[in-house]
């Protein structure tokens, strides 16, 4: 058990983000909420493609006496998480914009509040 | 509140140390075939640089210098170069992304020697003209998303 | 902070303690970290990177030639995300 320390802090690096969106009322504390759920996932992508005793798959300065395929780092889950990063800033773009003009509109933060002020 | 800038000392820091946050992130973007970087890193870290301009600055200033339009073309044409590569690759070599560039006599055509080999700029095929192309996408694209926010949240109204 | 304790507060809960279980149980049952599971795929484009792409880099050789498709899909998103931002702080004229 004592091998699956990484898979374990993915799993609390989620619940804090679901329990952040579920039970907050503020809307920049849901935002960051969000951002945290996919922190853990980028996490998790990372962690799958790792071999034990390990170097990055580059081969400008290798040094000596590692056997190629057999000792890298896989390199496709690494190119899969940058896509996962860039599509979570462009969530958080638009997260942002909509809570500006929410701001203006009904002056307050608070999303209860909002839901009743519907007319 | 955000488009009056700050003090005079952190204008003169900003300014200073501007040019070379420019060249470290432009070096990760032209050696993203040899070394750990590429196109969407350096990209970042170049967009950061210029936050750190637009904070010291204001919001203000920097539209009476540059129009929030000119930056939407320098995106326009990185998108275009990104997918014109692409589309030559389906002319000159059969599938669409193919490799057109290596194995020819010109710059960035020669493939680096099997094993572990020092770094030489020269190799990479069409991989350098296409992190050229991703990272002016991600520098323009970052800034006019930070300078439009940074602007509408001190004014009422839109940008343009 | 005063919330009112009502029904949907325990509800919340327990939903809340059933996912928090179900993750917990797939960590502990994942295989171990450190030997992937299937690596064929990847010691193939390893071993091909440097005479079929010419890169030193196997990560960019993979975003860009051999995984192309996906990072034309990125570079939508990027290009959606920056006309979704500027249409919302659009100055509607008079």
């Amino acid at each position: 058990m004592i091998y699956n320390i990484p898979y374990l802090v993915v799993v609390g690096l989620i619940l804090i983000g679901l329990f952040a969106v579920m039970f907050k009322r503020n809307l920049i504390k849901i935002v960051i909420g969000v951002t945290l759920i996919e922190s853990g996932v980028n996490l998790f992508l990372i962690t799958l493609g790792f071999r034990k005793d390990g170097v990055a798959p580059i081969f400008t300065g290798l040094p000596e006496g590692v056997n190629y395929p057999a000792d890298m780092a896989l390199p496709v889950p690494q190119a899969l998480t940058l896509t996962s990063i860039v599509i979570g800033v462009a969530v958080l773009a638009l997260m942002l914009s909509m809570i500006i003009h929410l701001y203006r509109h009904h002056n307050t933060l608070d999303v209860s509040k909002i839901r009743r002020l519907k007319e | 509140m955000s488009d009056a800038g700050m003090s005079k000392i952190v204008r003169t820091i900003a300014s200073v140390s501007f040019p070379f946050v420019l060249i470290y992130g432009l070096y990760i973007i032209a050696h993203g075939h040899l070394t750990p970087g590429g196109g969407f890193q350096g990209g970042a870290v170049v967009a950061s640089g210029c936050a750190m301009i637009l904070i010291a600055y204001g919001s203000s200033w920097i539209l009476t210098k540059t129009k929030e339009h000119h930056i939407s073309l320098l995106e326009h044409a990185g998108a275009l170069g990104f997918i014109g590569l692409a589309f030559l690759g389906l002319l000159l070599g059969g599938v669409f992304f193919a490799n057109f560039i290596i194995g020819e006599p010109i710059l960035f055509g020669s493939a680096p020697a099997l094993g572990s080999t020092l770094a030489d700029i020269n190799t990479g095929g069409v991989l350098p003209l296409m992190n050229f192309a991703v990272g002016l996408k991600v520098i323009a694209g970052l800034f006019s998303i930070i300078l439009v926010m940074a602007y509408a949240s001190g004014h009422k109204e839109g940008i343009q | 902070m005063s919330k009112q304790f009502s029904y949907r507060m325990i509800l919340g809960a327990v939903f809340f303690t059933i996912v928090a279980v179900f993750f917990i149980f797939s960590a502990l049952m994942m295989h171990s970290f450190g030997i992937p599971a299937e690596s064929a795929m990847d010691d193939a484009i390893i071993t091909g990177a440097q005479e079929e792409t010419g890169a030193n880099n196997a990560v960019t050789s993979v975003v860009f030639d051999f995984r192309g498709f996906d990072t034309l899909g990125e570079a939508t998103i990027l290009f959606t995300a920056v006309a979704g931002v500027l249409v919302l702080f659009r100055r509607l004229k008079k």
